[in-house]
Parts: structure tokens; C-alpha cells; sequence
């Protein structure tokens, strides 16, 4: 099963608890990370996230990149993703 | 099968830290909003657990394996005539060989089962996985068998450590050396005796899937279970319903291969890499079965219908997330029920206190 299928399948409530029924295992998620897991399950850009994020959460434009970026790799890490996070 | 007046008999009512799957399935049949029949609970201890619920309507005492086919043969004919059972669901291991035996006497005395066949129970035998996982066209572990101290000391020309030591019946430890391992055989063999059974050790992550067959190589339905919490003797404490293609596919396979009748449990392993090694099958109900009916699969009154020659109500695609968490309580009861049942055997009208 690849990762974008089960990033498909993650159950995330709205007090970002992640429930990933491929392994049983559960997650707890920030107001941030739902956010981007919300956008890359609608299939949003990196760039879009991006964006989103510095609009919604009024934050600085270099770091949540960095953090996007890094969001990403661990979710790949947990096989939860196959998005391919540009490199910085 | 009417489920407003069906009669069904349980066993495995010792729920203790080990626990019997027959409360599980006792709870699973009572689960059914249209069952109004009854449960007879049948129990081989006076002091097992279950007979001090008041999930089974009535209980009766029956004899150990040890005492032979013709004691259990008369002692269920007899709770037949009692109570008219019509349906024995047997839950253990060690009494399936018994019932599976005395089957056609309990027909003709108008009870039926939906049991594997003896053919079954001997292929899914723990020393026989490699031929299981052959025929299956499934992945298992490499293992080989032993039955001598001696053999441990050259298990290191076929293995390389860890490896996991098996007993024939029941237990598994991982051990690193070979001194781990002849304490593990020692101990294993005074608990269950020979042969032990010695595993290729791989890491990853265990599931286990309840699975009912039709016994035509069809599968009647399956949920699929991790473990979240597990006590010091590997039992689920608690656990989580998941989705599984490769896990419900490989149940898939068992059941074409073996053409298997009634309940079992698989155990599955996922490797670190995704691929997933069938470690053992156990022939019954596990004792998390009632979580299959908490995920809209119940499994036990299948099982029922079955054994009735009706078809089963149709399975829903279990619930992913649906979790059981395991609880520990006193039941408090009286000397008189407890007399009641060393004195008779049987006991009738089960009100916990």
C-alpha cells in the first residue's frame, strides 16, 4: 500500500488525534501538522501549504517551509506519505 | 436458525488473566439484538469465572479431555435432554479433538457443531506451518522441530540468533544465546512436553485476524486486530480493529487452501519492509472474539447459523478503529451457587449478586 493511500485513509479529528487504520497506530497532531495533513489529502502543493499556513497562523515565510519540509519527511518516514517534498 | 428461541452451548468459561474465548462468544451471540434464545454454559472447573456471570442462562459442568470420548459423549447428551441444546460451540484447543469425535452422537441426540475437520486441526498443527504455508502459497517463518536438550546445542548450524523457541501447544520466547535457549526448551517442555518448535526470529509488527470459514474454501467473514496493550503473558489486553488488504487477502488464501470450517485466529506478521509471514493458526475463537461483533462482524453468530445449516447473515466490512480494552472485575456470588454447582454440577438461573 503506498503512502499516499494511507495518508488517504488517516482519520484525524478535530482535536488533531490521528488514527492510521493501516497499522493501529495513533497519532497526536497540532493545530499546524492537521492543517498540513489536511491540505496534502485534498492534494495541495508544497508551495500552496505554504501559503496557507502563513495566512492562517500569520507566521514567518522561511521557517514554515523548513517545517512543511520537515513535517513531510516524517510523515514518509512512518510510510504515511509518497509526496515528494522538494529539497531545500 | 430462529434466533428468538435457539438453545446454544458455550465453552471456555474460564475467564481468567489466560482468559477462554467463551464469554467473548457468549457476549458476541447476545450482542445479536434479534437472539432471544438461551446459553448453556459449559465449564470444566466449578470456580471458572463465567460460571458466576449471568451471561449463560444456565451452566453445566463437563468432563476434562483426559477422561475419555464416552464421559463427554454422555455427560453433553445429557445436558441435551436437560435443556435442549441445539447448538455447542466449542472454544478450546485441547477439547476440539474430543467433540470433533463424539460429532454425529451429538447429531443424533439433535445438537449440532460447526467444528474444523480432524484433517484441519492436524494442518494447522504449529509443527506443520512450512507444509501449511506450501500448500497456501504463503509466506511462514523457517523453522524446524526438535525433541532433545541436545538438539539445542545445534541449532546455531540452521539458525542464527535470536530465535524464537515454541511450545507444541501454548508460549513462545525470543532467546539470543543458546543458553537463553535451553532455558526456554526446558521450560517449555515441562509446561507442554515434546516436540518444541524453533522459529527464525523477524522483527516487525504482529496482527492477529479472526476469520470464520465456510468450509467449502470460502470465507465467511474476518476482522483483522492489533494488539495495543499486552500482559506479561502476551495476552491482548487491549486492541484496535484495522484495515488490512494483505491481511484479510492472506486469510483469503488460508481458507481456499484448507477449505476451513468454522472459527479460527490467525496470527500474521509485518515485516519492517511490508511483507507479511503467516506465524500460526490457532482452530477456534479467540478470546477478543466479541470484538469482531463490536465491528458489525459478528462472527459467533455465524458460526451458530452455520452449524444450524443456515446461511449466515450477510458481514459488513469491519469497523476500522472499533477498540476492546479489557477490564478486570470482581463478581460477587455466594457459597449457595457455588455448592450448587460442586454438588450437582449444574446450576441454574445465573444472579450475580
Amino acid at each position: 500500500m503506498t503512502g499516499n493511500v494511507r495518508l488517504q485513509e488517516l482519520a484525524v479529528n478535530e482535536s488533531g488525534f490521528v488514527f492510521d487504520p493501516h497499522t493501529g497506530l495513533t497519532y497526536t497532531a497540532n493545530e499546524t501538522a492537521r492543517y498540513v495533513i489536511e491540505q496534502m489529502k485534498a492534494g495541495s502543493a508544497v508551495e500552496n501549504i505554504v501559503e496557507g499556513i502563513k495566512a492562517e497562523f500569520e507566521a514567518d515565510g522561511r521557517d514554515v517551509y523548513r517545517h512543511v519540509l520537515e513535517f513531510i519527511h516524517n510523515l514518509q518516514e512512518q510510510g504515511l506519505s509518497s509526496l515528494e517534498a522538494p529539497v531545500e | 436458525m430462529n434466533k428468538a428461541d435457539v438453545v446454544i452451548g458455550v465453552t471456555g468459561l474460564n475467564a481468567t488473566d489466560n482468559p477462554g474465548p467463551g464469554i467473548s462468544v457468549i457476549r458476541s451471540l447476545r450482542h445479536d439484538p434479534e437472539f432471544k434464545g438461551k446459553i448453556i454454559g459449559l465449564s470444566y472447573d466449578a470456580l471458572d469465572p463465567g460460571n458466576f456471570s449471568d451471561y449463560a442462562d444456565a451452566v453445566y459442568l463437563i468432563p476434562y479431555p483426559s477422561e475419555g470420548e464416552d464421559a463427554l459423549k454422555n455427560r453433553i447428551k445429557y445436558i441435551i435432554n436437560q435443556t435442549g441444546m441445539q447448538i455447542c460451540i466449542p472454544t478450546l484447543d485441547s477439547e476440539l479433538p474430543g467433540f470433533n469425535a463424539i460429532s454425529d452422537n451429538l447429531e443424533e441426540a439433535g445438537c449440532k457443531m460447526f467444528l474444523p475437520t480432524k484433517d484441519q486441526y492436524e494442518m494447522r498443527s504449529k509443527t506443520k506451518l512450512p507444509e501449511l504455508g506450501a500448500a497456501a502459497k504463503i509466506r511462514v517463518p523457517a523453522q524446524c522441530v526438535i525433541a532433545s536438550i541436545d538438539d539445542v546445542y545445534k541449532l546455531h548450524e540452521q539458525f542464527t540468533f535470536p530465535l524464537v523457541i515454541k511450545g507444541v501447544f501454548y508460549g513462545a520466547e525470543i532467546c539470543h544465546s543458546v543458553e537463553d535457549a535451553s532455558i526456554a526448551y526446558n521450560k517449555m517442555v515441562a509446561q507442554w512436553g515434546v516436540p518444541i518448535i524453533v522459529q527464525e526470529f523477524i522483527s516487525g509488527t504482529e496482527f492477529d485476524v479472526v476469520a470464520v470459514g465456510d468450509g467449502k474454501g470460502g470465507l465467511v467473514g474476518a476482522v483483522p486486530m492489533k494488539k495495543m496493550y499486552m500482559t506479561d503473558k502476551g495476552k491482548g489486553w487491549s486492541g484496535i480493529v484495522v484495515k488490512g488488504d494483505e491481511l484479510m487477502e492472506m486469510t483469503n488464501k488460508f481458507m481456499k487452501a484448507t477449505k476451513w470450517r468454522g472459527p479460527c485466529e490467525l496470527e500474521i506478521l509485518r515485516t519492517t519492509t511490508g511483507e507479511h509471514l503467516l506465524l500460526e493458526v490457532n482452530p477456534r475463537f479467540p478470546a477478543w472474539t466479541f470484538l469482531s461483533a463490536g465491528a458489525g462482524v459478528n462472527l459467533s453468530m455465524a458460526v451458530s447459523q452455520l452449524a444450524f445449516g443456515s446461511d449466515p447473515d450477510v458481514m459488513p466490512a469491519p469497523d476500522a478503529g472499533t477498540m476492546f480494552v479489557r477490564i478486570s472485575l470482581d463478581q460477587i456470588t455466594h457459597v449457595d451457587q457455588f455448592q450448587h454447582i460442586v454438588a450437582s454440577g449444574e446450576c441454574h438461573g445465573m444472579e450475580p449478586k
